[in-house]
C-alpha cells in the first residue's frame, strides 16, 4: 500500500507493505543507499536516521510508524555544503571501512542538537550504541569535538576524492 | 569423496590461500623476463595502454586511439585537464589502501596529488596479478610495481617533453604533474604531453632509478582517504549498494550444522508470499567456501526476501552434518597434553635447560573460538546474461573468486566478469568467497540480475571461525635470571584428523619461536567439523597473547624488570629462521624478525606508556612485542580494576616499526583500530557450539567493543629505509599480551584464558 514520507526536505511516496522496515524502504523502494543494513535488531547503530532530529533505527521502524520528517545521510549536507560533522569525519580521515559512519555522524548530529558543546562522557554515552568494527572511536570522538568549535591537534591534507 | 573427505579438502584449499596470500613472493626487479607487449582489455577511455604484470613484470601496451586521455599504464591515466587517474588494482576493505596504492604511484610519477583521482581497477588478474588483499600484504606486495608504474609513466612524459623541446631528458625535471627544462624555464603540463608520451617506448626497468626515503615529496605525510566525502555522504560504495535495473533479491538458508543437506522444504508455501519469485534448493560443491546446500529464495525486495526466510522450514538430512560440541574440548585437551608428542619445532637441549634450571614455572593458557563479524553483512550481486556471468562483490580476494566461478559453472575466464565493490570491514572473513559463488549459483537460475543478501545471522552462523586452543608451557630461568628454554605444546583442531585446521597451526613467524637457545614446540589436535579460517594476525593474535603472557610470568618468576628481561632476550644470537626456501621472503632482510628493531619498538613503547614511573594506586602498566606479518609492534596497556572486577583502560601505547609509512593518518588509525580490535576481542569475544549449531545469533551475545570502553590510543612509528611491511595484522597481536600483564600488574591475578569475561572480567 502507498506511504507518504517526507524524507531529506522532499515528499516522497512508496508502495510497499506496511511493515516494511524503513531501512529497506530507504535502500530497495528510494535507492538510498547511505543507510547501512547492519544487523536487523537494532544492535550496531549502521542503519541510524533522524527522525524529527531524533537519532533512531530504521531497521526497527515499520514504515507504517513513520510520521514525521527524515534525514537521512544523503540528505545532512545542504546546497552541497557538508554538515560540519561531515566536514571533521573528512578531515580527521575518521573512517575505514567506513560502513557504519553514516550512523554515527547521524547520532552525532542529534547529539550536538541537544549539546552543542559536548562532554566526552556525553559522547561516549550517545555514542555507545554506534558499533564500529574498525574501531575509529577516537577519532569519532575528536572528530565530534571538532564540529562542536574545538580545534583538534590532528588535521589531515585534505582530499575529497574528485 | 565422503562428505568428511570433502570437508576436510576445503580445509586443505583454505590452508593453501592463506599460505598464499600471505606469502610475498615477488622475483627481484634484476630477475625481470624479456618485456612483452599483450592486450588489455576491460578499461574505457582509450588511448594507450601500457600494463605491468605484477608478478612477471612483463611490461605491455596496446593502442586502442579515439581518445585525447592517454592511458600510459594499467595504473596511470593522464587526460588533457593534466588529471591524473591512478588505477588501485586491490580491495578496498578498511585498510586505506586505496588511498595508499594512489601515493605509491603519484610519488614516483611526480604527480600533484591534488589532482590525482584514484578509480579502483577492473578486477584482471592477467593484467594486475593477485588482486587480493589479506596478511598484510598489500603494501609490500605492490611496493615495487607500483612505483615502477609510476616511475615508467613519469620517464614516458618526461621523454616526450625532451623530445618536444629537442633537449636531453637528462636535463629535464618533473614535479607536480608538470615536466620542466630550467635553463630554458620552459614547463609542459603531464595533461599537454599525455598523447604524445604514449608514443614513447616503454623504458626497461632496469633503467629506472626508484626516489631514496629522503626524496619523497608525498610519502608519510598525512592524507585523507580519497573516498571519505563519499562514505561521509551516504554514497553507494559497497557490495550491499549496487543496484541495477530490474534486479531482484535473493536470501540463501544453509543448515545450521555445517554438512547438513536440505531433505524438504515448504517451496510451495514460500512461493506464494508476498513478493517471493521463486524459491529452490540448491545441492551446492559440498565446501563451505563454495555453495553447501540450501535454500534460495528470490523476491522483489530485500525484505519480502527476509520474511519469507523466517517463514522458510527445511528438513535437514544431518547424518554427515557436524555434531560438534566445544563444551568438553578444555578437558580432552588437558588429557591430551599430559603426552608430548614428537616435536614439531626443537633447537637446542630443552631437558638439559630444564635439569640445570633454577625456576621453571610451568602454565596452562587457552582462548575461545571467534567470529568476524565484519560490519557489512556477506553480499554479491550476480547477472547472467549474453553467455556470461557478471558479478559484484566485496571480497577480499575477488581475483580468486572469478577463478572459483569459472570453475564452478565450466566458464572460461572472459565469460566470468567480476567488479571489486568497497568492503565493509573484512578481517580475514572475506578471503573466503562462499557468498560470491552463492550469488553466481543462484544468478544461474534466475532470468534477471539478482543481489544475495546475507542476514546478520548467517554471518554469525556460517563464517570460517577463528579457531580456538590450548596450550601447555613450560620456561626455564637459569642461574644468573636469564631465560634458557621454552616449550610450548598447542592442543588445537584438524579438519582431516591430523593437520591443525586453517589458522590452528603454530605460528612459525614470531616471537620467540626462532630466537630461543633451547625450545621445543609440539603439535596434537582434537577433530573438528566446523569451518576455520584466517582472522586478522592469524595464528598471532592469540599465540602472542600466549607467548607475551607467559614470558612475563618468567620474568616476574626471575624477579626480574620486564622490558629489561625482553631486552636481554633480543639481545642473544638469533637462531637462524627456519623458512620454506621456495618462499624468498625468508631471507628478505625487510620481512624476518630483527632484534635491533624489536629492541627499538620495545625501548620506544615503554618510554611512552612512562614504564618504570610510579603509578597512581591501583593502576598496572602492561606491555607486550610481537614480531608478526613482517611488522614489529610494542604496545603497553595502563588500567585500573574496581572491586567488581570492571576494568578501565586509561590508555594503549602502539609502537610500530614497519618500515616507511605511505600514509600517516591512515597508519595511525589502522594502528588504533588494530588495538581496539585486540581490546574488544581479548576481553569479551567468544563463539560456542553445540551439536555443530553456532549458539551466538546476533550482535547482543558478541560484546564487540563500543565507544564507552574504548581507550584513547597513542601511536609512534619507527620509520626505517627497511621495504614497508603491511600495518593491519601486526598491530593486534600484542594487546592480548599488553592486557593481561596489566592486570596482573593491578591485581596480582594472571588471567591465562581469553576472552578475559571468563575470568569474571567487564570492560
Amino acid at each position: 500500500m502507498p506511504f507518504q514520507l517526507n524524507i531529506n526536505r522532499k515528499s516522497r511516496t512508496v508502495d510497499v507493505e506496511g511493515d516494511t522496515p524503513l531501512l529497506w524502504v530507504l535502500r530497495d523502494a528510494l535507492d538510498m543507499k547511505g543507510t547501512k543494513y547492519g544487523c536487523g535488531v537494532g544492535q550496531c547503530g549502521a542503519c541510524t536516521v533522524l527522525l524529527n532530529g531524533h537519532a533512531i533505527r530504521s531497521c526497527l521502524t515499520p514504515v507504517s510508524g513513520v510520521n514525521g520528517n527524515i534525514t537521512t545521510i544523503e540528505g545532512l549536507a545542504e546546497n552541497g555544503e557538508l554538515h560540519p560533522l561531515q566536514q571533521a569525519w573528512v578531515d580527521l580521515d575518521v573512517p575505514q571501512c567506513g560502513y557504519c559512519q553514516g550512523g554515527q555522524i547521524l547520532t552525532a548530529a542529534a547529539l550536538l542538537a541537544e549539546h552543542p558543546k559536548p562532554t566526552d562522557q556525553q559522547i561516549a554515552a550517545t555514542m555507545n550504541g554506534n558499533l564500529c568494527r574498525c574501531g575509529t572511536y577516537n577519532r569519532i570522538k575528536a572528530a565530534i569535538h571538532q564540529a562542536a568549535g574545538f580545534q583538534s591537534p590532528v588535521k589531515g591534507d585534505t582530499h575529497d576524492g574528485i | 569423496m565422503t562428505a568428511s573427505e570433502t570437508f576436510a579438502q576445503y580445509d586443505a584449499d583454505m590452508q593453501a590461500v592463506i599460505a598464499e596470500v600471505t606469502a610475498i613472493a615477488p622475483p627481484p626487479v634484476t630477475a625481470m623476463g624479456r618485456r612483452s607487449f599483450l592486450k588489455l582489455a576491460g578499461l574505457a577511455g582509450g588511448g594507450l595502454v601500457l600494463a605491468f604484470h605484477l608478478e612477471t613484470r612483463a611490461a605491455h601496451a596496446e593502442v586502442s586511439g579515439g581518445s585525447d586521455t592517454a592511458v600510459l599504464n594499467a595504473f596511470v591515466r593522464v587526460a588533457p585537464d593534466n588529471t591524473v587517474t591512478i588505477f588501485s588494482t586491490g580491495p578496498e576493505i578498511g585498510q586505506g589502501i586505496k588511498t595508499a596504492f594512489g601515493l605509491i604511484v603519484a610519488e614516483e610519477l611526480d604527480a600533484d596529488w591534488k589532482t590525482v583521482r584514484v578509480d579502483q581497477a577492473p578486477i584482471d588478474p592477467r593484467v594486475y596479478g593477485s588482486q587480493g588483499a589479506g596478511g598484510s600484504t598489500s603494501i609490500p606486495r605492490g611496493w615495487d610495481p607500483l612505483r615502477q608504474a609510476g616511475a615508467t609513466a613519469r620517464a614516458m612524459l618526461i621523454a616526450a617533453a625532451a623530445s618536444q623541446w629537442n633537449v636531453p631528458a637528462g636535463e629535464c625535471t618533473a614535479a607536480a604533474s608538470f615536466v620542466c627544462h630550467k635553463s630554458s624555464d620552459r614547463k609542459l603540463s603531464y595533461g599537454s604531453l599525455a598523447k604524445a608520451a604514449s608514443t614513447q617506448p616503454v623504458p626497461e626497468l632496469t633503467s629506472i632509478a626508484l626516489k631514496k626515503r629522503s626524496e619523497y615529496k608525498l610519502l608519510g605525510r598525512r592524507y585523507t582517504g580519497v573516498d571519505n566525502r563519499k562514505v561521509v555522504t551516504g554514497q553507494p560504495l559497497f557490495g550491499i549498494d549496487v543496484q541495477l535495473p530490474g534486479m531482484l533479491y535473493a536470501s540463501y538458508t544453509m543448515c545450521p550444522a555445517v554438512g547438513g543437506k536440505v531433505k524438504s522444504a515448504n517451496l510451495d508455501e514460500i512461493k506464494k508470499m508476498p513478493g517471493v519469485v521463486d524459491a529452490f534448493m540448491l545441492e551446492g560443491t559440498g565446501k563451505p567456501s563454495e555453495v553447501m546446500p540450501g535454500v534460495a529464495i528470490i523476491a522483489k525486495s530485500t525484505w519480502q526476501a527476509f520474511k519469507a526466510k523466517a517463514a522458510l522450514k527445511v528438513d535437514w538430512d544431518e547424518s554427515d552434518a557436524s555434531k560438534d560440541s566445544l563444551t568438553q574440548a578444555a578437558a580432552k585437551a588437558k588429557e591430551i597434553s599430559a603426552k608430548l608428542p614428537a616435536p614439531e619445532h626443537n633447537v637446542g637441549d630443552v631437558d638439559a635447560a630444564f635439569a640445570s634450571a633454577a625456576k621453571a614455572p610451568e602454565a596452562s593458557y587457552d582462548y575461545a573460538m571467534v567470529s568476524h563479524q565484519q560490519l557489512e553483512p556477506q553480499n554479491s550481486t550476480g547477472w547472467f546474461h549474453d553467455g556470461a556471468m557478471e558479478l559484484w562483490t566485496p571480497s577480499q580476494q575477488a581475483d580468486r573468486g572469478q577463478a572459483m566461478v569459472m570453475r564452478m559453472l565450466n566458464l572460461p575466464y572472459e565469460k566470468v566478469i567480476v567488479h571489486q565493490t568497497r568492503a565493509g570491514g573484512g578481517f580475514g572473513r572475506r578471503l573466503a568467497n562462499d557468498y560470491l559463488c552463492e550469488a553466481a549459483a543462484i544468478a544461474m537460475k534466475v532470468n534477471a540480475p539478482v543481489k544475495l543478501q546475507w542476514k546478520r545471522e548467517d554471518d554469525f552462523a556460517h563464517d570460517f571461525y577463528r579457531v580456538g586452543g590450548y596450550h601447555f608451557l613450560k620456561g626455564a630461568i637459569d642461574k644468573s635470571g636469564k631465560l634458557s628454554a621454552f616449550q610450548n605444546h598447542l592442543v588445537t583442531f584438524s579438519a582431516d584428523g591430523t593437520r591443525p585446521v586453517s589458522g590452528g597451526a603454530l605460528s612459525r613467524n614470531s616471537f620467540p619461536t626462532d630466537m630461543a637457545p633451547n625450545v621445543r614446540y609440539a603439535v596434537s589436535a582434537m577433530p573438528l567439523q566446523i569451518p576455520c579460517g584466517a582472522m586478522r594476525g592469524p595464528t598471532d593474535n592469540v599465540q602472542m597473547f600466549v607467548a607475551g603472557s607467559f614470558l612475563h610470568e618468567l620474568s616476574v618468576a626471575a624477579g626480574r624488570d620486564h622490558v629489561e628481561f625482553l631486552l636481554e632476550w633480543f639481545s642473544r644470537p638469533l637462531t637462524p629462521p627456519e623458512k620454506p626456501a621456495h618462499l624468498s621472503w625468508a631471507t628478505d632482510p625487510s620481512r624476518i624478525f630483527n632484534p635491533k628493531r624489536a629492541a627499538g619498538v620495545l625501548k620506544l613503547a615503554a618510554e611512552k606508556s612512562g614504564w618504570g614511573k610510579k603509578l597512581p594506586r591501583g593502576r598496572g602498566l602492561g606491555i607486550a612485542f610481537a614480531f608478526s606479518y613482517g611488522g614489529h609492534v610494542a604496545e603497553a596497556v595502563e588500567l585500573s580494576v574496581d572491586t567488581n572486577k570492571h576494568i578501565t583502560v586509561h590508555k594503549i601505547t602502539v609502537v610500530c616499526d614497519i618500515g616507511p609509512i605511505v600514509n600517516m593518518s591512515s597508519a595511525e588509525n589502522q594502528a588504533q583500530g588494530g588495538a581496539i580490535d585486540g581490546l574488544s576481542t581479548a576481553m569479551g569475544l567468544e563463539i560456542s557450539a553445540e551439536q555443530g549449531r553456532i549458539k551466538q545469533v546476533n550482535f547482543g551475545d558478541y560484546p564487540i567493543l563500543r565507544m564507552r570502553s574504548a581507550p584513547p590510543v597513542e601511536v609512534h612509528f619507527i620509520q626505517s629505509d627497511f621495504r614497508p611491511s603491511g600495518l593491519g595484522e601486526p598491530c593486534v597481536p600484542p594487546l592480548a599480551a599488553a592486557l593481561g600483564n596489566a592486570l596482573y600488574a593491578s591485581t596480582g591475578e594472571r588471567v591465562r584464558t581469553m576472552p578475559f569475561k571468563r575470568a569474571g572480567y567487564t570492560i
